[in-house]
């Protein structure tokens, strides 16, 4: 088992040392959450409070709009002091609202109440998944209703849980399973059964061996299997785990169903089960605060909405050379500017780092060394992406594919003339969308 | 040998054979007007009047679908150019125009909010929470619609403001399109005072992040002609269908008025700040 080996892939330095021995800890509410109405791919549900409403432990404060789109909830009970618009981990300033809470933490009538799940079939599990807000928690917070939805046409007959965490530092998911993993394989079942899926695997990175022994216990009595992956990044990434585990390559353009595959990360495994058994909505989800730069590097389970200053105060406070925070790994996150950033239901984790490790690009001309073209688990040419970038070439971009680009950084990572690739392949799909939209 | 000379030979026929019914089929009818024309155009292709190239525009002015004057670029020339070879009338009266930033706030006049070393491009800079400046209306001064401009007509100044050479430009509108925050507006090259600012935020925020910006405070407004200068959503913004006296600059308290001649013709209220109105 897993003896494939994606093309590419890098091995940057895991500083999970710093806290994969941390259990998880429950952070206290912090004096106020900053809640993003955008935290999910697609569309952002739209506001359904206003200033100085009271509010509930999960209570709807945003209602969906469309199909890919889910609910969001308040954190916590307390009353909305203000909706404004502050910065988003993802990199933009949005609206949000701000709630202050009330000590109470009372939850909404009908929530949080344990419930016989036998009988609930497909269609049910779907629904309270949709209405509990789930969304991708390995990072891409794409709404979880919307991949347990496939046409008739693609049956799936594999569900992976993904357990990689192939990001360096992070080490949320890591600590999941050794502490929840019955929770989490709960939260799997659910989701197999939503699709009618009899095989299960969980993908977990050999760099966990105490996580590969936990969950391997737990899944023999379901008939699930554990499988150990290489250590290499991005092996955490839906196409390269597909490959890895089973040699079917998801198409260009396509998704993982096209292969009869679903993949879910085990933090969304384990708000499944919340939802379905406890009826509780996603409010809060762990997020590793880590990284040289913090002082008493720790797991945390953190309200959505907790601010990455309160945070990272929880954990110490940070080192007095701090040089950058970054929401998300170091690899794929997005480095913040104000601390005033929040958790949303996509923040894997907090990095600090020192100023002394912190690489600038300087943006050199490339001399075609190739190492980026090594190191692309894509098969792409990130030299020459680069290059038409820099001559605003998105046309060109476009037919050498940088659509199918994941941006898991490595072509960056390997670059010894530091060029920013990923800002440039942002850009170039942010321009073919829009040249698309605006086609006449 | 001759083997060798007639085979080629057989072949040159042939290809010449096949040259020349190729040519008739897929000839491109035109006509003298169309080439006459283009001709006259400027050749650049640049695409300010919205269509492929200058031939496009040639074929459009000969069929009398757009109007001799339609080439941005080329003026006033180049439409009595056009009258000359189409025997149309040409009339003047329309007004050149010119690209105008409408943002003074340079460093350190507008703070930073954080320090940016990605991709030295605006749009680029734009993806990370809508880049680095304090102001989120205001330049971001990486130079996109210096590079953009295919006539060299604007310039980065040491303070991070793109400067516009009013001479030079033909208001293709090139620079309109490529800035992310959209603040390039053209205007009337006749037209003197110009309100530098494009930020919507309420007067306090825009006092926390800028010591020019607009602040709405309606000093301007009474100042000028009735209708010539509007609140917009927090903003004053001018309207180049009137004539306003250069007076106006002078009540501003933020500094963000400025006398530009764009046509050349007299001083700026402060030529060496002022951004633009280069002869």
């Amino acid at each position: 088992m897993a003896g494939r080996r994606f093309p590419g892939g890098v091995h940057p330095a895991y500083g999970k040392d710093l806290s994969d021995r941390r259990a998880i800890e429950r952070m206290p509410l912090p004096g106020r959450l900053i809640v993003h109405f955008a935290q999910n791919v697609g569309t952002a549900p739209r506001p359904v409070v206003k200033k100085g409403d009271a509010v509930k432990k999960g209570q709807v404060i945003a209602e969906p709009q469309g199909f890919i789109s889910v609910p969001l909830h308040a954190p916590t009970s307390g009353v909305v002091q203000a909706l404004d618009v502050f910065p988003h981990p993802a990199g933009a300033d949005m609206q949000a609202a701000v709630i202050i809470p009330d000590g109470a933490d009372e939850w909404a009538p009908g929530l949080d109440a344990e419930r016989g799940t036998e009988g609930f079939d497909a269609e049910r599990i779907v629904s309270i998944i949709r209405d509990a807000g789930l969304v991708g928690m390995g990072g891409a917070a794409f709404p979880t209703h919307v991949k347990l939805s496939p046409p008739k046409e693609m049956p799936i007959d594999l569900l992976i849980i993904n357990g990689a965490e192939c990001e360096p530092y992070l080490t949320g998911d890591h600590r999941l399973m050794l502490e929840r993993p019955d929770a989490i394989l709960e939260g799997a079942s659910y989701f197999a059964r939503s699709l009618g899926v009899k095989r299960v695997i969980v993908a977990i990175e050999k760099n966990k061996p105490d996580a590969i022994e936990t969950m391997r216990i737990g899944a023999l009595s379901r008939g699930y299997t554990v499988a150990g992956l290489d250590v290499v990044y991005p092996q955490g990434a839906e196409r390269q785990l597909i490959y890895a585990l089973t040699g079917r390559k998801v198409p260009a353009g396509g998704l993982p169903m096209h292969v009869g595959v679903l993949v879910q990360n085990v933090g969304t495994a384990l708000a499944a089960s919340e939802a379905i058994r406890f009826a509780r909505p996603l409010v809060e989800r762990v997020v590793s605060v880590t990284g040289s730069g913090t002082v008493a590097p720790r797991n945390v389970l953190a309200r959505i909405g907790t601010t990455f200053d309160d945070l990272i105060a929880f954990c110490g406070g940070r080192h007095p050379d701090a040089g950058k925070v970054v929401s998300g790994g170091p690899m794929m996150g997005v480095a913040q500017y104000s601390l005033e950033a929040p958790v949303t239901k996509g923040t894997t984790g907090v990095v600090v780092l020192r100023q002394r490790e912190v690489a600038q690009f300087v943006n050199e001309v490339c001399i075609r060394c190739g190492r980026c073209v090594r190191a692309c688990p894509m098969r792409l040419n990130p030299s020459v992406l680069g290059i038409f970038a820099e001559h605003f070439r998105f046309d060109d971009m476009r037919e050498h594919h940088v659509a199918d680009c994941i941006e898991c950084g490595c072509c960056s990572y390997v670059c010894p003339s530091r060029r920013p690739m990923v800002h440039h392949f942002r850009r170039a799909k942010a321009e073919i969308r829009s040249a698309a939209s605006g086609a006449i | 040998m001759v083997t060798a000379v007639i085979a080629l030979s057989a072949l040159a026929l042939v290809s010449s054979l096949l040259l020349a019914i190729v040519a008739r089929a897929f000839a491109v009818p035109s006509s003298a007007a169309v080439e006459d024309i283009e001709r006259a155009l400027p050749g650049a292709d640049c695409g300010g009047c919205g269509l492929p190239g200058c031939r496009e525009l040639a074929r459009r002015i000969a069929e009398g679908k757009a109007d001799i004057d339609a080439c941005p670029v080329g003026g006033e020339r180049v439409a009595r150019m056009i009258a000359l070879v189409t025997g149309k009338a040409f009339t003047a009266g329309k007004v050149r125009r010119a690209a105008v930033i409408l943002c003074n706030g340079g460093d350190p006049v507008t703070t930073r909010r954080f320090h940016y070393n990605g991709v030295r491009d605006c749009a680029s800079a734009a993806i990370l929470f809508g880049g680095d400046k304090a102001c989120r209306y205001a330049c971001m001064g990486l130079g996109t619609c210096a590079g953009v401009c295919p006539f060299d007509a604007i310039h980065m100044l040491p303070n991070g403001l793109p400067e516009v050479d009013a001479a030079a430009c033909t208001a293709c509108g090139k620079c309109v399109s490529a800035c992310p925050k959209r603040i390039i507006k053209l205007v009337p090259v006749d037209r003197r005072v110009h309100i530098l600012c494009s930020s919507h935020d309420g007067g306090a925020t825009v006092r926390k992040v800028c010591r020019v910006g607009c602040i709405a405070c309606l000093k301007c407004v009474r100042e000028a002609p009735d209708g010539a200068i509007t609140i917009q959503d927090n903003l004053a913004v001018v309207d180049y269908d009137f004539e306003i006296p250069d007076a106006v600059a002078a009540v501003c308290p933020m500094n963000t008025i400025h006398i530009m001649a764009l046509d050349g013709a007299g001083e700026g209220r402060d030529g060496a700040s002022s951004a633009g109105g280069e002869l």
